[in-house]
């Protein structure tokens, strides 16, 4: 014990008041520089967040005194003659209703195959063929909006088009599938289809890194039970994986209620709420703002500010609740 | 004397689930007779095509999946059935993305001759002869706004990852969470954003830094994140050498830690850029789309290969959705070309 040592030690080996070590438990000045600095740089993501709602809502503000709650309900979309503002009108609830509709026919069609290639890459191929889909996959999501669109508007409108008038054939009675003329292109099905395509890549990897940390000797719990490799997929990953999962398919969702360009070249944009799907009508509030946005005058511009405020608000919301729901199963990791 | 007994050969235990010819047999049986019996469905139904052909082929293992369950047990015939519906919905995925590789592949080769890549389209309208022309304009211009927006974005990113990582500091957790949701920010909010306080207050016109600004805002998440996934992966045991040599948590950090991970580093942001290339939306919004060569990016629109294939595609003509088709492949030639630089960058550090 030190005391015991200085005790039993002669007075003069030691000084009055020796000088312990010191242990640094405060950063030195150039540390408290650094740690200044590193914290103010990542702080940019709030402040980039911060600044997108708040220059939003100053140029949108105009709108949303002039036409209150009713720019989010009303339908109609009119400049006037872009000089008097008394002839303007402007309303995104068509084009709401058609960001959620076409982003849901994503989700319903995106989510299984997403599901499936997941377990399919995490579980059934060999290791070999898994290292290169995984680049593969990460190259694929890579793929830009504007090529899926020009993919979408050359090659897919026709076998869109063709599937949407034979499920019409068969399923007309069913309201979701009733068209008023037989005209099938440019259908929010097809939209939501082009979609789909585009979050299964993100869906799929949000999915496969939660399956990946699936309790591997539970699995091989369930084989020496004498399950199958069924079993194993469906009482232990599945239910792990499920709030990662629903957490990918939520990533997915506030993609495609953003997308832009893909929407703007597939979907015919008409300010009218609709739910028939195989029909030729749709929007998107992205793709609206695209739309509008070359030949926008000063007030115009404005209300599509006030658009993209109302998009940013709807995908981070969606976005943040995503990030919740998969941070929850990755809680277990960090 | 003692005798040790050793077995001619060493018995391996039994694995009842490993491959034998018969199994593999079995298999490529009940694919093929799926295949037959799909090409008979294609004969008598209205299905017609490759694609009908594939769509009885997948109902056909389905039903032959289920026939099968009759002459085995319930766990194994539902484990076939779940294994044919998994391995299905894989190859279904696969089905549009080799179409959307292959055919901007074909569709674009058309659009390509000798000057394709070296000369603009200041004096060809989109819808004239497809060997006059060309997107150097849209290269370059898509070349420089990677460049600065990697600029902006890089030291950003990877500031904020060293924050989650190293400083640990009480909002890491909320600068991850936010940086993840930003991942969601819709491109044209962020042009729009960019819009409304660059091009408006600052510059008064489009611009080719407006736009690579709003490339950053979009490459921030990407950047971040997968810098944060290489920093974790450096061993404590390292900046615990240094600091027990004395090093400051700024020496530590800069002298050991970013080093070590150097082609990590860069290949976090070379795959936020392979991300960003193609974003039109933003670049519609922000440095809008100009058919002369320029490198002016302080002031005036700009070209860039997603608005090029946006605005050819736009005139409607043969000729111009050829173009796009042609803009297209080297859209995605230059994002592969950055896929591929950033994987092997990456590879090198992995070996460990």
């Amino acid at each position: 014990m030190p005391t015991q040592l200085v005790s039993d030690a002669s007075p003069d080996t030691f000084p009055d008041n020796p000088v312990g070590r010191v242990i640094a438990t405060e950063y030195g000045p150039s540390d408290k520089v650094f740690r200044g600095v590193i914290t103010g740089g990542a702080m940019m993501s709030l402040v980039i967040l911060a600044l997108i709602a708040g220059f939003l809502l100053f140029r949108g503000l105009e709108i949303f005194r002039d036409f209150g709650f009713g720019f989010i309900t009303s339908v109609r979309w009119d400049a006037g003659d872009g000089i008097d503002k008394a002839t303007a009108s402007f309303g995104i609830g068509a084009m709401l209703v058609g960001s959620v509709v076409t982003a849901v026919i994503a989700l319903l069609i995106a989510t299984p195959f997403a599901m499936g290639t997941a377990l399919f890459l995490e579980f059934y191929c060999p290791s070999w063929l898994r290292i290169f889909l995984t680049s593969v996959l990460d190259l694929v999501a890579a793929i830009p909006s504007v090529i899926y669109g020009v993919w979408g508007y050359a090659i897919f409108m026709q076998y869109g088009t063709s599937w949407g008038r034979a499920i019409n054939e068969h399923l007309g009675w069913f309201p979701l599938f009733h068209v008023p003329s037989p005209n099938f292109g440019r259908s929010p099905f097809i939209a939501g289809m082009v979609l789909a395509l585009m979050i299964v890549p993100i869906t799929t990897s949000v999915a496969r890194a939660v399956y990946s940390q699936a309790p591997r000797d539970q699995i091989d719990a369930v084989y020496a039970l004498g399950g199958s490799r069924w079993s194993g997929i469906r009482h232990i990953v599945l239910p792990f994986g499920r709030s990662g999962l629903i957490g990918g398919a939520m990533l997915g969702l506030g993609r495609a209620l953003g997308e832009t360009v893909a929407v703007y070249l597939v979907l015919n944009l008409v300010f009218r709420i609709n739910f028939q799907i195989l029909a030729s009508v749709g929007g998107n509030v992205a793709s609206l703002i695209a739309n509008r946005f070359g030949e926008a005058g000063e007030y115009e511009l404005k209300a599509l500010m006030a658009a993209g405020l109302v998009l940013f608000l709807v995908t981070l919301l969606v976005n943040f609740a995503a990030t919740a729901i998969v941070g929850r199963t990755r809680g277990t990791e960090s | 004397m003692t005798t040790t007994f050793v077995p001619d050969k060493l018995v391996k235990p039994a694995r009842p689930w490993r491959r034998t010819h018969r199994s593999i047999l079995a298999m490529l049986g009940f694919i093929a007779i799926a295949g037959l019996s799909s090409t008979g469905i294609v004969a008598v139904t209205g299905l017609a095509g490759p694609l009908g052909w594939y769509v009885g082929f997948v109902f056909s293992l389905a039903v032959f999946g289920f026939l099968g369950s009759f002459f085995r047990d319930r766990v194994v015939a539902v484990d076939l059935f779940a294994t044919v519906l998994i391995c299905t919905a894989f190859m279904t995925v696969l089905i549009p993305w080799v179409s959307i590789f292959y055919s901007v592949i074909k569709r674009g080769a058309p659009a390509f001759y000798k000057g394709y890549l070296t000369t603009d389209m200041l004096v060809t309208s989109s819808g004239e002869a497809l060997n006059l022309g060309g997107l150097s304009h849209a290269i370059v211009g898509t070349l420089l706004m990677l460049a600065i927006a990697a600029l902006i974005c890089i030291p950003l990113g990877i500031i904020a990852a060293i924050y989650i990582v190293e400083i640990k500091g009480r909002f890491a957790g909320a600068v991850r969470f936010l940086t993840q949701a930003m991942s969601g920010v819709p491109s044209i909010v962020a042009g729009l954003f960019i819009y409304s306080t660059l091009v408006i207050l600052v510059f008064h016109s489009f611009s080719g830094i407006a736009g690579a600004c709003a490339l950053a805002i979009l490459m921030l998440p990407t950047v971040t994140r997968t810098a944060e996934e290489v920093l974790k992966l450096v061993p404590d045991h390292l900046r615990a050498a240094s600091y027990a040599l004395g090093a400051s948590q700024a020496q530590t950090t800069f002298r050991v830690v970013l080093p070590s991970v150097r082609s990590g580093l860069i290949t976090a942001s070379v795959l936020g850029l392979a991300r960003v290339a193609g974003e039109t939306a933003p670049l519609l919004l922000t440095s809008g789309y100009f058919i002369k060569l320029t490198t002016n990016v302080g002031n005036g629109a700009i070209g860039s290969l997603p608005t090029y294939i946006f605005s050819t595609l736009g005139a409607g003509t043969q000729e111009s959705v050829t173009r796009a088709w042609g803009g297209a492949c080297v859209l995605l030639a230059l994002i592969l070309i950055l896929f591929i630089g950033a994987r092997s960058l990456g590879g090198r550090n992995k070996g460990r």
